[in-house]
């Protein structure tokens, strides 16, 4: 059931329950932002209406810069404007801002150690009916392998909000990932929020498999968990939406409590948070593992709910690897 | 902070710093057994120029909050940098050595939390002007009155970043901010108007909307009176193509494509330094 210590949304499974899209955490949350600290400027890349910075616009047009459709010009100024004591917040699509302007985020923001933080939208085959062009589904990996670079997936705008004003805090560069489409709401308010920690959302007494899943995903596991419970198979939901740095033991020990692992995710099943748990399992505790998300393809266009289940990410597909590593 | 009046004495000392910071470059590349030889020499009088004449800074406060801001966008030239931060005192000259070494500060392009002095992380072309215009922009929002010095190269004026920080730099009207253009016409591969012609530059920068002046770069004089036009200048920023000699003070490297990415071997060093030392033969050294 419904973690009862962590406040969620009670609601969550209703027909009806709430849905935002993680992006509007973002926009509510530099507004907040923007008033409490006068260093957070934003910049954006020809996409404000659609990576929700035009309230801050609006609010604060001189710490508002449009830089145009020129990605890798928006990382090294952000990075200009962070040695100069400013906390910038970079917005754009994250195909191209991490990916298009990856390089120059390597060089002058991360091993620069520039405070920015860099949000990328869109992300996953979640985008839906603009195509694979559009679809991130390879961000994560592209920013977890930079040194000294925090990584965050909400689960649902009010997580978002959190992680955007905590990562304000965080002295260095940040990155946070963002999908297109209105999704649950699955926590509230109350629910507490920690740099690190994975958090256990569907808790059970003897679990027969660890489910760590990321970003709205968390949701699609959920529900998973709830079909499994009518058929009395136990297991964890974990909402992991720090990839990085991540909490390693707490990971392998709601590994050890099932011995078994589905990781859930709107990414490429490599390099991922898979990939992520993968590497920790392998050094500390060697458990079998099945990887949901997308199987080494381009995804393409189509309404969202088409896809995630084409692409097997809903939850049939998350309950098929569910008994697929019971048997293994 | 106004740039003081260049008398003839503070030229030839700055002539006689620019040779010595050419020297440090030599024995810097020999010890380190690669590097960039052609654009260091090439950008000495520049570098000495900016550091011991125009430059508000204080190698005692590297962080000091109203210094000027100097961002070397080509990185790969950094020993020339390198040697004029050591000469201001910003750490021992005996550092230098370790160029490129393990466990050096001074890394084989500059890493700017690594060393004082260093305003910026570059080596990968094209993304030193968006980083000064950041530092402008910053200046810009607090009202502080430092000027921004970008050194750029011409082979990066090939890469599409450049382009898009220029646009953005005539569109805020960043005047606090200088480009330099290391406009020698060499490149790895070659000549940069056999490799990808940038001609004509000038006429480029001011078709975005910037100022132009064109100078000889290894003018100190000319270098100086240029930069003291430029924050002169307001509502555009500046850009001062240098026509530099690559390798200049070096005969055998002069005009040389192939020294833009190699290091004098021991031979080769020594008849160097003995160019250098002797002012291509005008003085004779005290090694002779």
């Amino acid at each position: 059931m419904l973690n009862k210590k962590l406040f969620l949304n009670q609601k969550l499974f209703d027909h009806d329950a709430l849905t935002k899209p993680t992006r509007d955490g973002f926009g509510e949350a530099l507004v907040e932002l923007g008033n409490t600290n006068k260093d957070v400027v934003v910049l954006t890349a020809d996409l404000s209406e659609s990576t929700r910075t035009q309230e801050f616009q609006n609010n604060f047009p001189n710490r508002f810069f449009e830089i145009g459709v020129a990605e890798q010009n928006m990382a090294a100024i952000a990075a200009g404007l962070a040695v100069s004591g400013k906390i910038p917040f970079i917005s754009s699509y994250a195909v191209f801002s991490p990916g298009k302007n990856w390089e120059t985020i390597r060089t002058t923001i991360v091993y620069n150690r520039a405070n920015v933080k860099i949000a990328g939208h869109h992300a996953g085959i979640m985008t839906g009916a603009d195509g694979a062009t559009h679809q991130a589904t390879e961000d994560i990996a592209l920013t977890r392998v930079l040194p000294g670079l925090s990584v965050f997936v909400p689960c649902d705008s009010i997580e978002a909000k959190k992680i955007i004003l905590e990562s304000a805090q965080i002295d260095g560069p940040v990155y946070l990932r963002f999908s297109r489409d209105k999704t649950p709401i699955i926590t509230t308010n109350k629910t507490p929020f920690e740099v690190g920690k994975p958090q256990v959302f569907w808790e059970t007494n003897n679990p027969k498999v660890t489910i760590f899943a990321t970003g709205y995903m968390t949701y699609n596991a959920l529900l998973a968990a709830k079909i499994l419970e009518q058929k009395q198979i136990e297991i964890l939901v974990v909402n992991v939406a720090t990839i990085k740095p991540v909490n390693e033991s707490e990971i392998v020990e709601l590994a050890k409590r099932s011995g078994r692992v589905v990781s859930v995710e709107d990414h490429q099943v490599m390099g991922g948070l898979g990939g992520m748990i993968s590497e920790i399992l392998a050094k500390n505790s060697p458990l079998p593992i099945e990887f949901i998300g997308l199987q080494d393809t381009f995804a393409e266009s189509g309404n969202p709910k088409d896809l995630i289940k084409k692409y097997k990410m809903d939850e049939e597909s998350i309950i098929e690897a569910v008994y697929k590593v019971i048997e293994r | 902070m106004d740039i003081p009046t260049l008398t003839q004495e503070k030229l030839k000392d700055l002539e006689l710093k620019a040779n010595r910071a050419r020297e440090l470059v030599i024995d810097m590349l020999l010890e380190a057994g690669s590097g960039h030889s052609a654009g260091s020499l090439g950008m000495a009088d520049i570098f000495v120029s900016l550091f011991f004449h125009i430059l508000n800074h204080n190698p005692k406060k590297p962080n000091l909050v109203g210094r000027d801001r100097l961002i070397l966008s080509n990185g790969h030239i950094c020993p020339i940098y390198y040697a004029v931060l050591a000469m201001s005192g910003y750490f021992e000259i005996s550092e230098l050595k370790t160029l490129r070494k393990i466990n050096s500060r001074l890394q084989g392009h500059p890493h700017r939390t690594s060393l004082p002095g260093l305003e910026s992380t570059s080596g990968p072309l094209g993304e030193g002007i968006s980083q000064a215009i950041g530092i402008a922009l910053s200046g810009k929002l607090d009202r502080k009155k430092y000027h921004t010095y970008v050194i750029a190269s011409d082979g990066e004026q090939q890469e599409g970043n450049t382009w898009e920080a220029v646009m953005f730099a005539a569109k805020h009207k960043l005047d606090n901010l200088t480009l330099i253009i290391d406009r020698n016409n060499i490149q790895i591969d070659g000549f940069t108007e056999n490799i990808m012609p940038l001609e004509p530059l000038k006429e480029k920068y001011l078709s975005f909307n910037w100022n132009v002046i064109e100078i000889d770069g290894n003018n100190i004089k000319e270098f100086v009176e240029s930069v003291r036009t430029a924050i002169a200048f307001t509502k555009k920023p500046t850009v001062i193509i240098a026509n530099t000699i690559p390798g200049k003070g070096v005969s055998f490297m002069e005009k040389d494509f192939t020294w833009h990415g190699k290091s004098p071997n021991q031979e080769e060093a020594k008849k160097a330094l003995n160019e250098l030392r002797t002012l291509q033969g005008r003085i004779q050294s005290e090694n002779q």
